[in-house]
């Protein structure tokens, strides 16, 4: 672009050889527009149109605080839950041989594709009180199903494929020069991981636990048959809502959804920047 | 995605015996309860009467309603975002365009909204209150409570998955062959057809096995605009909780244990077309 070419404009795109931009783009904005961005606006003009005092009357309900609180604490521990063993379960998988090891490395996607009906009840069921898990722990006076601990046991069934699949990768590129360097250099096996392989992972983990945090607060399914759904104890925002609904009480439910929405879109922004950041130090995402 | 092919066993930089040992049973340990209890749990259920019990709790006619509502919302969804997610990957890879990060983020947006949002954004869309609740009750149109409904949460909850398959692996593939294609004089959706298609199919019928599974599974979106009428606006989920909240424990693992099948089919063609993808590792971050 020197002078005596064309001067450079500002265009939408680069001209291509290849057809069909206007009608696939077209297309995508268009569908998008439709099913989600027109819905999702309709939940802020609701909220919009319920007006400041009212909109933050109900969103500040007591019932309601308890309930996002439930669901992002609940969620927060099984994050974290999950962050150690989903790295403990990638480590094993990138770097032992064992056998079977292809057959855990499928089976760390259940989650993924098991309805989260179907996980819900089966943790109900083997939690309960005449349960698999449950009566050992019964008679040891622990309980699980029913209380909050139910909820972050489904949270971190859900969450876990989140935190070995954003590991998983880095640590099969991570080089391993730089651990031979350390131990060459006299750090023992402890300060290697320590000081060499934990900080190189730090991103992803940091990545792993934001996804499965942000999926365990707006998590339902897996949820409602183990938490006993008690107000103030072991009730998620997510039920509340369905719970508003069902009272034909829409406000309320808006203003729940609207509020679980901001703070859902706050952590996106987050995992962006870390992304972004990531990017930035290492080269790679 | 450059895969490490060293052999790790072989490595003087290693972990003791005993602390390998005593990581690969935690790890172990972990996943039979979390992962291998809760399946096993789910089949352990579904034949506690015996093979008999579970034949009839799958073939009571509103098991069966439930079974012929969740096939026809997924021939529908499924279909609809795999059009949605080659035309956004075509031009989202094959071009470059102002405002395309950010056009991607907003493809995934429908992954960062809690399911029941998703139900209750239609809810107040088309319910009496709603913006078109009104007028469509004035022309007798019922969208919510009904199969529209349904198929319209089940299109958001699954819109991102062949979309965000595609897009990586078509960007990766770049623009030469269908600029070849095109300067031999063939036309756009011929280049398409022989040219792009081939290089892509693998990934495209990964994002539609994802997309199938969970437009199949889909419970909290669905649950909000059901209505949970048996029979008519119960999908295959939804009859699961039916009848689990009605203490029919047995048919409900029964009816469950069918989605529990589906999920394992699902994991096995995973895995093959991962291998024909051949992926750097199993999936990226998914849904």
């Amino acid at each position: 672009m020197r002078a005596g070419v064309v001067k450079p404009r500002w265009r939408i795109r680069k001209p291509s050889v290849l057809p069909g931009f206007g009608l696939t783009l077209g297309f995508t904005l268009t569908y998008l527009t439709l099913i989600v961005f027109i819905p999702l606006s309709g939940l802020a003009w609701h909220s919009a149109d319920l007006g400041w005092d009212a909109f933050w009357s109900l969103a500040l309900a007591p019932r309601t605080v308890q309930a996002l609180r439930i669901s992002f604490g609940a969620a927060l521990v099984a994050a974290v839950v999950n962050a150690v063993f989903g790295a403990a379960v990638a480590w094993v998988l990138v770097r032992y041989r064992f056998p079977g090891r292809r057959l855990l490395d499928a089976a760390v996607d259940l989650p993924f594709a098991l309805p989260t009906a179907v996980a819900g009840i089966s943790l109900a069921a083997l939690y309960a009180p005449n349960g698999w898990i449950g009566q050992p722990l019964a008679d040891l006076g622990v309980r699980i199903a029913y209380t909050p601990a139910g909820i972050i046991v489904a949270l971190v069934f859900v969450g876990l494929p989140f935190v070995v699949r954003t590991v998983q990768p880095v640590l099969q590129d991570l080089d391993r020069e730089v651990e031979e360097a350390a131990a060459t250099l006299g750090a023992g096996r402890a300060r290697t991981v320590r000081s060499v392989i934990l900080p190189a992972l730090a991103p992803a983990l940091l990545t792993g636990f934001t996804l499965a945090f942000a999926r365990g607060v707006g998590e339902y399914g897996s949820v409602i048959f183990i938490a006993g759904n008690i107000p103030f104890v072991s009730e998620i925002a997510p039920l509340l809502i369905v719970i508003r609904l069902e009272e034909f009480n829409t406000a309320a439910a808006t203003a729940i959804g609207a509020v679980m929405l901001m703070l859902s879109f706050a952590l996106l922004l987050v995992i962006n920047m870390i992304q972004g950041w990531n990017r930035a130090r290492f080269g790679h995402g | 995605m450059a895969r490490g092919t060293r052999d790790w066993r072989r490595s003087p930089v290693g972990e003791p015996a005993l602390a390998r040992g005593v990581l690969i049973g935690v790890v172990l340990l972990f996943l039979a309860l979390f992962l291998l209890l809760p399946l096993v749990a789910v089949f352990a259920e579904a034949f506690r009467l015996g093979p008999a019990a579970w034949i009839a709790a799958v073939t009571e006619p509103d098991a069966l309603a439930a079974l012929r509502l969740t096939l026809l919302v997924a021939v529908i969804a499924v279909p609809l975002n795999l059009v949605f997610g080659v035309a956004a990957a075509w031009a989202i890879a094959k071009f470059e365009f102002r405002g395309k990060a950010v056009l991607i983020t907003l493809i995934d947006l429908p992954f960062s909204v809690s399911p029941v949002i998703s139900g209750l954004v239609y809810v107040l869309l088309f319910g009496g209150g709603g913006l078109l609740g009104p007028w469509l009750k004035g022309h007798g149109i019922e969208i919510l409570f009904a199969v529209p409904g349904i198929v319209l949460a089940t299109l958001f909850v699954t819109l991102p998955f062949v979309a965000r398959e595609l897009i990586p692996l078509m960007q990766d593939q770049g623009t030469a062959d269908e600029e070849a294609a095109l300067s031999l004089g063939a036309s756009g959706w011929h280049t398409f057809r022989t040219v792009t298609l081939p290089n892509i199919r693998w990934g495209l019928l990964y994002g539609v096995l994802l997309c199938n599974a969970r437009a199949m599974g889909e419970f909290g979106a669905v649950s909000v605009v059901s209505g949970h009428i048996r029979g008519l606006t119960n999908t295959v989920p939804l009859h699961v909780e039916i009848l689990y909240n009605e203490y029919n424990f047995p048919a409900a693992f029964a009816v469950a244990s069918l989605l529990a099948v589906l999920a394992l089919v699902t994991l096995v063609l995973k895995t093959a077309l991962e291998a024909r993808l051949g992926h750097g590792t199993p999936s990226r971050a998914g849904p």
